[in-house]
């Protein structure tokens, strides 16, 4: 589920940050979680892509109970390691596991508005075609160096031609030809802990290797 | 006044002793993890730990000589930044203060340094007096490498991103200079009692 967002007075951020998000009940009790920004810095609007975790407390309210026009707290963006170089020179690796396409995705955005055409591989591992977020715009914004892959890991549609299984050390040597320049990995622990040692395995250098790694803690 | 968000309630409100859950933290069970980089793989035989910076002598163990020294049990609650916090968690490890037996420094503050690069910055005040230990078991386990095997620094009292992973040693500074995350968005101490998450708080 993705909620637009009008922020007053947004001071901008860079692609990969997050958001603390912050909900008052009537008697003041309050909960916060932090989300990714899944928007380009120049958007606009700003965009969050929020998974529901069915038991948490925060991603319910903003999956199910949010309309048009509400208001709650915002705070940030937060975090300065886990972000897209503009100036980057050299290919560039993003890998995420479920909703941890979110923050590569800002990346993909801010290189497509900013006409970069630094080559950039996408490799989004799934468990089906049907929960695959931002598709279309994953095709759309295929070309001038950006190269979306995907890899079901549970059901596939008739016909797929992509690639299927979680993403291991055989995966990796077919999607990725050499060693990039800079690597983002973002999606649950156990994913993001088996990417990274892959590529680690691999001979990549451990300090152009960048994680995000999250799990369905309550949020 | 904070913006009342129309129909939120609050499922997890009673979940723990408000004494011990610092304001904005919920309570997990589980021990996520989160770490900017790949996890390191050191061998034991290649391990050792250092003091250095305003020392007289550089201090060092390996990891035989760092596991002879006298080590405790200990339960304490941890809270991470990104908002869980753990009660009641069981580790083994070193105090600091067994570490620094016989060190004389006019330092005041120190950076942890770490395998894959990472570092924090705490005031030495903080780690010693029975504040601070390199954890090396986890629930009667050896720490696992994703959770910081074979050891971390553990500060409870502080955010969790302070108790750094993979420790290999202690610089002492005679300046609080930031860290990792303290260079990128964090608070320089991170109190979680006072909500010092980020800059500026």
């Amino acid at each position: 589920m993705t909620l637009l967002l009008d922020v007053d007075g947004w001071s901008g951020h860079r692609a990969g940050q997050h958001v603390d998000v912050r909900l008052t009940a009537e008697d003041g009790y309050q909960a916060q979680r932090s989300y990714s920004i899944a928007s380009a810095p120049d958007a606009g609007m700003l965009e969050l892509t929020v998974e529901r975790i069915d038991d948490g407390e925060v991603s319910p309210y903003l999956t199910g109970d949010v309309r048009a026009g509400d208001q709650f707290e915002l705070r940030g963006p937060v975090g300065g390691y886990f972000v897209w170089d503009p100036d980057v020179r050299g290919d560039v690796l993003l890998v995420g596991g479920g909703s941890g396409v979110v923050p590569l995705m800002a990346m993909a955005r801010q290189r497509a508005a900013d006409g970069d055409d630094v080559p950039t591989r996408l490799l989004y591992s799934a468990r089906s075609w049907d929960v695959v977020i931002y598709r279309d715009e994953l095709q759309r914004l295929t070309g001038n160096g950006f190269e979306p892959s995907f890899t079901l890991t549970r059901e596939r549609p008739d016909g797929w031609t992509g690639y299927t299984g979680r993403v291991d050390d055989a995966l990796l040597e077919q999607v990725v030809p050499g060693e990039p320049a800079a690597t983002f990995v973002c999606g649950p622990t156990p994913f993001v802990e088996a990417v990274a040692a892959a590529l680690v395995r691999r001979g990549h250098a451990p300090e152009r290797i960048k994680t995000e790694r999250f799990g369905p803690t309550g949020g | 006044m904070p913006i009342v968000s129309r129909g939120f309630k609050g499922s997890r409100r009673d979940e723990g002793p408000p004494d011990r859950v610092p304001p904005g933290q919920y309570l997990t069970n589980d021990f996520p993890v989160l770490s900017a980089g790949p996890t390191p793989q050191t061998r034991l035989a290649d391990w050792d730990f250092t003091i250095t910076g305003e020392i007289d002598e550089l201090k060092r163990w390996s990891w035989d000589e760092f596991r002879a020294l006298p080590s405790e049990t200990f339960t304490v609650d941890i809270h991470c930044v990104t908002k869980w916090s753990k009660l009641d968690t069981d580790w083994e490890g070193v105090a600091l203060d067994a570490l620094f037996d016989g060190v004389d420094t006019e330092a005041e503050y120190m950076t942890a340094y770490c395998d894959g690069g990472y570092t924090t910055n705490l005031p030495l005040a903080d780690v010693l007096d029975g504040k601070a230990w390199i954890a090396f078991g986890y629930d009667d386990e050896p720490l696992d490498p994703e959770h910081g095997g074979p050891a971390r620094l553990l500060v409870p009292h502080l955010y969790f991103w302070k108790s750094a992973k993979w420790v290999r040693g202690l610089r002492l500074t005679s300046t609080d200079e930031p860290g990792f995350w303290e260079s990128n968005g964090y608070h320089l101490y991170g109190d979680p009692w006072r909500e010092q998450r980020y800059w500026g708080d």
